[in-house]
């Protein structure tokens, strides 16, 4: 059974040939290094490297390459050898990547010499680090282990072969670096997206979106329609579906499993886990900054090839850098970015659920104490009364005031252990939140004043924030994958009684939530890549709509009017029903050359009003069919205005994912279900950055027409 | 270093450095039914399956098996089902994973136990056995054989119980019958 390690993980290694397999989405270079039993490395003959490929018990690559077959006999080590330390690095070759960030995260895995795979280690977060310790080897008890290392360096592989404690290790980098610069005109391409993709689906880890897609409807979140009893039956539909994991699979969940720090996972393991606990954080991982942007640290030439040299690193005779919090019971800092996938948009998606699944748990947690607490209250008091001893007199009362101290210290012990994880997602989010890129931001995030018309579709999209009520004020961001599997809803109707806001104002701010949407969506598409009409039969929305129309990201103004209606579904209608057609014959080329094949979103305003039946029928048949063709629907509707559908039109309002233009708990996690508070994302008032936005996206439209 | 427990014994999760556990993993492994080939064979799998359950001041408040695979608080975390087992040489084809610091409060004890889902006898069952590993280190706590036991189909294995500020392991080795951890409810409830 392959084990998925995380970095810290070890493992141990049933045999002693074995082979370790690199794969990287660039070239990169392969070396070992070999420590005595203090953890030094005596002098570069304990390294092996492409100018000096083999040593005895190892044998690495001669040249840089994106994948890469070390053979290892441990047998054949030498007795003094202790720990052998498997390395990679970027060469400096012309045009090649700078820093592991930007790349897909390299991967080593340990197999037997047949091939199958003992231990695998996704090297995850790196960002500007240009050499890495991957994995480790090491004796115990005259057997050996495997670790998940991960430790990087910012300034290459002089720093880590100094911190390996070897003395002439600036000489040697320059050695091995030309020894690569020989072979790198024989270098093996990188691997192509294509084989990418390919590597995501076999991954054994896949981001907690994979539960959602197996729960009812194909989105992770459940509507919990008020007034109908869908919500419950889809959710446990959805706990049905997660019940079978015939192929041994891990649940998505398990993948996060040991995000918190507290248990060990990768968060602990960089703070007390690394190779001799001195560069645990000296690393630039450990800088939330950093990482958090994005962007190469201060330090990291952007420029040019990465000389390995003249590291700015700090000699080994000059005091180590600032240590991290040494102590191995706090937490570490938390870092953006912590959590598994090929970019850093994934990486993001992945952390924000793991931490939207971690506040779920932590709530169900303290939820299901609080409410053993209050049962075995209710007893210990029936008991007492039960008892004609104690119903009088000063026993009673000394009982009942033990059963209510009892109940009072479990509260007291749940809300401290909430607490805790309380705090610790709140300082994640603190760090994550500005390091978000423009499709998961808030409206007031800085990120959108340097917005620029992306170049690539994006990976996930922000729908509101969400909260629970032990929660507040922290707020986990909604994301949902692109494309919608569904189509959105936005409730215009008042929810009850008790709300002040008039029904006419919830229309409007149900229309600018739906146009703050719409805004996010165009500019996180390219420029054409995403076309947005819009149906108002009554022209109601012409105020609310403005933002979109003045700046002139609507291909064709609002439709009005009976006829408008039908010639706008009439089209899309068309358009999904050639697309679909296409693409079940297997015949995507043969669509009529003026079809417009870039994702589509049909807003319409009012429903059902303006709407026949034929336009309903049709409507019905976009929100079906539409989402695997890339035509997404985002109602605004009072549901009330439609009843006079009776229940006709239930199968459409339950397909649809409700949203709300004011906050409302209607919403269900896929874990365990619990009543989230969904708000959505506004633009803050008397903020422009909507215009500025919209006004960029429509110069890009025109310049690209 | 690993310790073969024996019915009975109860060693603490503190660490000699005053630390406690923080993580721990129950293991499961067996040998697959040996096979010929595929055609026609009609081979018997042997499916065992490891359980957790969670008790509160002897009540189940929570369970952990193939059909649930996290606990609601998500401090008990189950791997996947395996249905027919391993090599048999030593590695885990079940396992359960508890983050003990975020056990809620209010569970005092958590129960680990093995069904044969298939309806095999220990007897039949080659390599079984079932351990206990401190996660944060990978090192063997404590570990147990299954196979040469007697005519039953399930056992309980140990239970996890708090015990001052930390945990105590104490290992049960209870045989019972059943083909999953429902059948078993009966036969925990006179060890908690």
């Amino acid at each position: 059974m392959t084990a998925e390690l995380v970095r810290g993980q070890n493992h141990p290694l049933s045999r002693n040939r074995i082979e370790i397999r690199i794969s990287a989405a660039a070239p990169v270079l392969a070396g070992a290094t070999l420590a005595d039993e203090s953890g030094r490395v005596r002098d570069g003959d304990g390294v092996a490297h492409p100018g000096a490929p083999t040593l005895p018990g190892i044998e690495v690559s001669r040249q840089a390459a994106a994948e890469h077959r070390l053979a290892v006999d441990l047998d054949a080590m030498p007795e003094t050898v202790h720990r052998v330390s498997v390395l990679i690095a970027l060469p400096a070759a012309p045009g090649g990547p700078l820093r592991f960030g930007a790349l897909a995260a390299p991967r080593a895995a340990v197999t037997g010499l047949d091939g199958t795979e003992v231990a695998g280690y996704t090297l995850t977060g790196l960002d500007a680090e240009s050499a890495v310790v991957a994995l480790e080897l090491y004796r115990r008890q005259a057997a050996w282990k495997i670790r998940a290392v991960g430790q990087g360096y910012a300034d290459g592989l002089t720093a880590l072969l100094t911190d390996q404690g070897l003395p002439q290790a600036a000489e040697l980098a320059r050695g091995i670096e030309e020894a690569v610069a020989r072979g790198l005109a024989r270098s093996v391409p990188a691997r192509t997206a294509d084989t990418d993709r390919s590597r995501r689906t076999a991954a054994p880890v896949t981001g907690p979106d994979l539960q959602g897609t197996a729960s009812a409807a194909g989105s992770p979140y459940d509507v919990q329609t008020s007034g109908d009893s869908v919500g419950l039956p889809a959710l446990s539909e959805g706990a049905a579906e997660m019940a079978p994991a015939p192929d041994g699979g891990r649940p998505p969940a398990s993948g996060e499993s040991g995000r918190l720090p507290a248990s060990g996972g990768p968060g602990g393991a960089s703070a007390s886990g690394g190779p001799g606990g001195a560069s645990a954080s000296g690393g630039p991982g450990g800088t939330p900054d950093a990482v958090g942007s994005g962007l190469p640290a201060a330090a990291t030439p952007t420029g040019g090839p990465i000389d390995y040299t003249h590291p700015k690193r700090r000699q080994a005779s000059g005091p180590p850098a600032p240590e991290a919090p040494t102590s191995a019971d706090g937490p570490a800092p938390p870092v953006a970015g912590d959590a598994v996938g090929w970019s850093m948009d994934e990486r993001l998606y992945n952390q924000v659920w793991g931490m939207f699944e971690d506040l779920a748990r932590s709530t169900a947690a303290y939820r299901s104490a609080l409410d053993f607490a209050e049962s075995r209250m209710e007893k210990e008091l029936d008991q007492v009364l039960s008892d004609p001893r104690s119903r009088l007199g000063s026993v009673g009362d000394a009982a009942r005031e033990a059963a209510e101290a009892r109940q009072a210290q479990l509260v007291d012990q749940a809300r401290a252990a909430l607490d805790r994880d309380l705090a610790q997602l709140t300082a994640e989010s603190e760090v994550v939140e500005p390091a978000l890129p423009p499709e998961y931001a808030r409206w007031d995030n800085p990120v959108w004043h340097g917005y620029r018309v992306p170049a690539e579709p994006p990976l996930a999209i922000r729908l509101g924030d969400l909260r629970l009520p032990e929660s507040a004020p922290l707020r986990i961001p909604m994301l949902v994958r692109l494309p919608l599997e569904r189509g959105l809803w936005i409730d215009s109707g008042v929810p009850d009684a008790s709300r002040h806001e008039e029904a006419g104002e919830l229309r409007h701010l149900a229309l600018q939530s739906a146009v703050a949407l719409t805004a996010r969506l165009l500019a996180v598409h390219p420029a054409g890549e995403f076309g947005v009409q819009v149906i108002d039969p009554a022209g109601a929305g012409a105020s609310a709509l403005a933002p979109l129309t003045g700046a002139g990201a609507l291909d064709a103004p609002p439709a009005t009017g009976a006829a408008g209606v039908t010639g706008v579904l009439g089209r899309l209608t068309e358009r999904v029903d050639l697309v679909q057609m296409a693409v079940r014959g297997g015949a995507p080329d043969a669509l009529p050359p003026g079809l417009d094949t870039s994702r589509q979103l049909l807003i319409v305003n009012d429903f059902p009003h303006g709407f026949d039946d034929r336009a309903v029928t049709q409507l019905r048949y976009l929100a079906d069919e539409g989402p695997d063709v890339g035509v997404h629907l985002l109602l605004v509707a009072d549901r009330e205005d439609a009843a006079a559908y009776g229940p006709l039109l239930d199968p459409l309002w339950r397909s649809l994912m409700r949203l709300t233009p004011v906050p409302d708990d209607h919403l269900a996690d896929p874990w365990v279900g619990h009543a989230w508070t969904y708000e959505p994302c506004l633009v803050p008032p008397g903020s422009h950055v909507l215009q500025q936005v919209l006004t960029q996206v429509s110069a890009a439209r025109t310049k690209r027409m | 270093m690993t310790v073969n427990m024996t019915k009975g014994q109860a060693i603490s999760l503190e660490k000699k450095d005053g630390g406690s556990l923080s993580a721990v993993r129950m293991g499961l492994g067996w040998k697959a039914a040996p096979r010929r080939g595929l055609f026609g064979s009609r081979t018997r799998e042997i499916d065992l399956d490891a359980s957790a359950v969670l008790f509160a001041d002897k009540q189940p408040v929570d369970v952990v098996f193939f059909r649930h695979l996290v606990s609601d608080d998500g401090s008990v975390r189950h791997t996947g089902d395996n249905l027919v087992g391993g090599a048999g040489q030593g590695g885990d084809d079940e396992a359960i994973l508890v983050d003990l610091a975020r056990v809620p409060v209010h569970v005092d004890q958590i129960i680990f136990t093995v069904n044969s889902f298939t309806g095999q006898t220990f007897q039949e069952v080659q390599n079984a056995f079932c351990r206990l590993v401190d996660e944060t280190t990978g090192q063997e706590l404590a570990r147990y054989t299954l196979d040469g036991g007697g005519e039953y189909t399930a056992q309980i294995m140990a239970k996890v119980h708090r015990s001052g500020s930390g945990w105590t392991l104490t290992a049960l080795g209870v045989p019972a019958k059943g083909r999953t951890f429902q059948d078993l409810v009966p036969s925990i409830l006179p060890i908690l």
